[in-house]
């Protein structure tokens, strides 16, 4: 089939287009697609195809602007609802289909195989570099999840990690297992866990961070959270969290210096003057 | 979710039995991919169903595979799949038995509701008579 | 069935848990440590879990439970290095293992019991 010869089929059989494309795909997307929204599909993908047609036989011809912006919407609001690639890809392939079987076209056999026979082959092949590129950019995000959560060595036996940033609870369970493990790898007893930068917590996080403490504990270590600002005062008491027995501190100064003092160190300040932390 | 590769089936009839489980989900979950925080909490929740097979439900078995499926986001997961299988007295009260501090007499009470919060799907059936099945799963993260 | 070695070291009881328990293996370890506190007059005892690659609520209970019959014999428990996959599996088990002292490694553990086991009043040698 030529350009004109297509053409003029879909100018001629839009309708029974649509109408076997839509029995085409329909099918394997019953219960995820509605059918007005693959009716709608249809209607816009064979009006644009049509269009662009009645112009150009070539898709990078301007005449495809809308056809384009039609299949662009079409994969993102398949992305959206959270189909596969080939499953979006299925889409538009279909239109082949539909026209294969139009009215009055006599396609050969062998080649119509030997098209489908190829899709398949680009689909396997797209969907196995989407999973391998979503693996990619996965474990690029926990590469960041770690990078954004140093744990640093304060003084002989006192390890911290200054929090900056929204707290979730995923981000809060890789500090506290780094966390606990500096402690093993460092002999440090001491642990300060700083929340200067974190602007609220909810109530998992604020979970996590008394799960941190209390691990910490079982370990033999001691563990305090610094620098709680008023509003998460207030979110913890809100909370109804109970955070009993557990040290916390105004800042992180503070902490390191109770953690010195309970290591044995003294802290004082130029001659021998006791030393000033703040409060 | 799918189940791969089988899957083995160990008797619990004696306490070397609940190591031979741990042992088990342990090498499974490793194979799965799971972190160490993830894989530990997996194995001890199997330790505590293990043993409560063994002295509630006067023994029975264990089958551990693993598991494939996909996140809430669509990526594909692997994890690990428990199924605890006893043909003992069964749980009168399985809301109850599922509450910190219920004990059936020995222990502290914190076996079934302890093992719940260290897996990510829990499913316990119980009926007077006809015994207990708990599956549990722990993804990937 | 395995037993656990309960080394004596000074005044000290010291166990160094290295296997996969079994419950008896754990029932077994209870019994002999409280046979030894007694038999050597031990004023501390430091158990090393640090080979432990999961500690489920037996092990756990059986932990408070040396704890608290060494204290009744007058000797202090603590229990050194559990591993962080351990503790956070702990925590949210719920057990939090009271009465039950910890520190890092046998080191620091050993530190922990020189200064809270003083001498006899007897001024005896604390072996004997």
């Amino acid at each position: 089939m030529s350009v004109e010869s297509w053409g003029a089929v879909l100018a001629e059989h839009q309708a029974d287009l649509q109408a076997s494309w839509l029995a085409e795909v329909a099918p394997p997307l019953a219960g995820r697609v509605t059918r007005q929204e693959l009716e709608r599909d249809g209607r816009e993908l064979f009006g644009a195809l049509a269009a662009g047609a009645a112009v150009s036989g070539s898709f990078s011809d301007g005449a495809y602007d809308e056809l384009r912006a039609v299949l662009t919407e079409l994969s993102r609001s398949r992305a959206r609802q959270g189909l596969t690639p080939s499953e979006t890809a299925t889409s538009v392939f279909a239109v082949k289909t539909a026209f294969l079987r139009a009215p009055g076209v006599q396609p050969d056999a062998a080649f119509v195989a030997l098209s489908q026979f190829v899709d398949e082959l680009g689909l396997f092949t797209f969907e196995v570099y989407v999973e391998a590129r979503e693996r990619v950019i996965g474990e690029q995000s926990e590469q960041l999840l770690e990078l954004s959560t140093p744990v640093v060595k304060l003084w002989d036996g006192v390890v911290a990690v200054p929090l900056v940033g929204t707290l979730d609870s995923a981000r809060t369970q890789v500090v506290m297992e780094k966390l606990l493990q500096s402690l093993v790898d460092t002999g440090s007893e001491h642990a300060i866990i700083d929340i200067t930068g974190v602007p609220a917590v909810d109530t998992q996080v604020a979970q996590h961070l008394l799960k941190t403490i209390l691990a910490a504990r079982l370990m033999g270590a001691e563990c305090q959270i610094s620098g709680i600002s008023p509003q998460i005062a207030q979110t913890i008491v809100a909370l109804g969290i109970d955070f009993g027995e557990i040290r916390t501190r105004a800042t992180l100064a503070d902490a390191l210096v109770h953690a010195l003092r309970s290591t044995g160190a003294d802290v004082v300040r130029g001659a021998g003057a006791p030393a000033r932390t703040g409060r | 979710m799918s189940a791969r590769g089988g899957g083995d089936e160990v008797p619990i009839a004696a306490d070397a039995d609940v190591v031979r489980v741990r042992q088990l989900v342990r090498a499974r979950a490793q194979a799965a991919g799971l972190g160490l925080v993830d894989l530990t909490k997996v194995v001890t929740a199997a330790s505590e169903l293990a043993r409560n097979t063994l002295v509630h439900g006067g023994g029975g078995t264990a089958r551990v595979e693993a598991v494939a499926g996909t996140t809430a986001g669509g990526r594909p997961r692997s994890g690990v799949r428990a199924v605890f299988v006893d043909a003992g007295p069964g749980i009168p009260d399985v809301r109850a038995a599922l509450q910190d501090g219920w004990s059936s007499g020995t222990g502290l009470g914190l076996g079934l509701s302890g093992a719940r919060r260290l897996v990510d799907e829990f499913d316990l059936t119980s009926g007077v008579g006809s015994g207990t099945r708990v599956v549990v799963v722990k993804w990937g993260r | 069935m395995d037993r656990v070695p309960v080394l004596r070291l000074g005044g000290l009881l010291l166990v160094s848990i290295q296997v996969d328990l079994e419950d008896s293996t754990a029932l077994a370890l209870q019994e002999d440590l409280s046979q030894a506190v007694v038999a050597t007059g031990a004023r501390g005892v430091l158990i090393d879990i640090s080979g432990l690659e999961i500690v489920d609520s037996f092990v756990g209970r059986m932990l408070s439970t040396i704890a608290a019959v060494s204290r009744v014999l007058d000797a202090e428990t603590v229990v050194v290095g559990m591993r962080p996959a351990v503790a956070i599996t702990l925590v949210e088990l719920g057990l939090d293992l009271a009465g039950v002292r910890t520190a890092l490694d046998v080191e620091r553990g050993m530190r922990v019991l020189g200064s809270t086991t003083a001498p006899r009043a007897d001024g005896l040698p604390l072996a004997r």
